[in-house]
């Protein structure tokens, strides 16, 4: 893998640290006029997210880390482990419950979304930024409102809970924001 | 690439800057100090060890020499100070290479003066007048003096003059900057370097002119040691906002400890495989006829237009910076 020297980090550069693949959010250049200067560095932890600051003295270096973003289809839960295909290839991925995170709330059978991985080995999994659902379960709307104002829980088939307008019904597809697990509309079919 | 032939900052920038050189030449023209010009392209360079040099080859009539294009006018200038020139001060660009951040460009621009016959004290009363004249539109808060340890022990509780290891690596490790234990091992310089610049110096001068000085002798680059506590050089650092602006000088005159500080660097660069440089003889040669007492300020003046103009990039004041350049 390759190396990278600190004024090669920038944004989005995967670099091996403390033995975690990571990615480099921000660096900056801090010298004092007359002294040593440092790269003062936020870098994310892949597998566990976490933000930290580093200091490394200018013209350190870190080796490259091998992760990739690779679009899959989400095929199956066996109970242990989703699985996910790669389209072109049909080469297969499965992830246990700890790597898939939050993204189980929003997996759906034959969707796609984005496997993050190290070393050929799924790290993370990001769901499409708005994904399709149906309600299963929700209380009646009031009848007359239309103006989305308020809003009561709805509970969607992957078994996420999102806030609704009134008007919206049980059983409709709806689109949600993932991002943010916001309602964005219903879809009609 | 389409648009890049276009200058990166606005016009406004560019007048901002004439009106500022503008203004540095009125105040230096009515105190009588002389604007003068020294090479950008010499034989010798500075030995600073932590600063990094661009070089060139002179195709001279006789045998190619290398050149170095200069970190700083400092020793130029001191040679014309020595010759007799009188209170001298300049304007130039000045070359680090390796350098290039938020704060740092490669090239950028310098103002440095010398004044005879000046201490530290009243150097920086001339500072302070300097800086109300280039800020007389918008007025900063009234400038602050605090000596290196006070400030120092006030934002983290450590002795900077007394190197203890173990409370180093204690504070190191409670305030998120563990990594410094590694970094900085047992060099007092570096583990003062990495604790500033990360805990000290972001607090200094809140729309204000903080001038830090007495620094640790371990620091003492070109000044001379305070007589009465040797722990302490005459050195001052200017910070307004967190932003380092300028460092100044009584200036060490004694040409035997000049020698001696340049050697130490040359073992430095020597340990740590840097380029190592011949000293540059024809400054020592100066410092022996004798320099008069004096002191010298060098000031970033790039930065002083970022916080002129609340920028928050030093490309967004320069015409052309490095990537355009």
């Amino acid at each position: 893998m390759a190396i990278y020297s600190t004024n090669e980090f920038k944004a989005g550069l995967k670099v091996m640290l403390d033995n975690d693949p990571c990615a480099i959010i921000d660096n900056e250049f801090v010298k004092p006029g007359k002294g040593q200067a440092f790269n003062r560095v936020k870098i994310r932890n892949l597998k566990t997210g976490r933000v930290i600051e580093r200091t490394f003295k200018s013209g350190e270096s870190l080796e490259g880390a091998d992760v990739v973003d690779v679009e899959m289809q989400y095929l199956y839960n066996d109970g242990e482990f989703r699985h996910f295909m790669v389209q072109d290839t049909f080469e297969q991925y499965q992830a246990d419950s700890k790597i898939v995170g939050d993204a189980n709330l929003w997996l759906k059978d034959q969707d796609f979304c984005t496997i993050t991985l190290w070393n050929d080995t799924p790290l993370a999994v990001t769901p499409a930024n708005f994904v399709e659902l149906q309600i299963i379960e929700t209380d009646p709307g009031i009848r007359g409102d239309t103006s989305g104002g308020g809003g009561k829980p709805a509970k969607l088939e992957t078994g996420a809970v999102v806030r609704v307008p009134l008007f919206v019904q049980q059983d409709e597809v709806i689109k949600v924001d993932t991002r943010t697990a916001e309602y964005i509309s219903r879809v009609k079919d | 690439m389409l648009n890049s032939w276009q200058p990166a900052c606005s016009s406004t920038q560019l007048h901002q800057r004439a009106q500022l050189f503008q203004q540095i030449r009125a105040f230096f023209a009515e105190r009588q100090v002389l604007e003068v010009e020294t090479p950008l392209l010499g034989h010798g360079s500075g030995t600073d060890p932590h600063l990094d040099f661009f070089t060139t080859t002179y195709n001279a009539p006789s045998t190619p020499a290398t050149l170095y294009l200069q970190t700083s006018p400092e020793f130029a200038m001191k040679r014309l100070v020595a010759a007799g020139s009188g209170d001298i001060y300049q304007l130039c660009k000045a070359f680090r290479n390796n350098e290039s951040g938020r704060f740092h460009n490669p090239e950028f621009t310098l103002l440095e003066w010398y004044r005879v016959g000046f201490n530290l004290t009243m150097l920086m009363d001339e500072v302070d007048e300097l800086f109300a004249h280039m800020f007389h539109l918008q007025p900063l808060n009234p400038s602050q003096r605090l000596r290196y340890q006070d400030v120092f022990y006030h934002y983290t509780q450590l002795d900077p003059l007394h190197f203890c290891y173990a409370s180093y690596c204690d504070y190191a490790s409670s305030h998120k900057i563990a990594e410094a234990i590694s970094l900085c091992q047992h060099s007092h310089s570096l583990w003062l370097d990495f604790i500033f610049s990360h805990k000290v110096q972001p607090h200094l001068g809140s729309h204000a002119l903080c001038m830090v000085y007495d620094y640790p002798a371990c620091q003492a680059a070109l000044a001379r040691l305070n007589p009465a506590e040797p722990r302490c050089a005459e050195r001052v650092e200017l910070f307004i906002n967190g932003i380092e602006l300028g460092n100044g000088y009584f200036e060490l005159t004694q040409a035997n400890e000049q020698r001696q500080r340049f050697e130490q660097d040359r073992q430095y660069r020597q340990t740590y495989n840097l380029p190592t440089l011949a000293l540059d003889e024809r400054f020592l040669a100066a410092l022996t006829a004798g320099l008069p007492d004096c002191s010298g300020m060098a000031i970033g003046l790039d930065r002083v237009l970022m916080v002129l103009t609340n920028m928050h990039c030093i490309d967004d004041v320069l015409a052309f910076p490095v990537s355009r350049a």
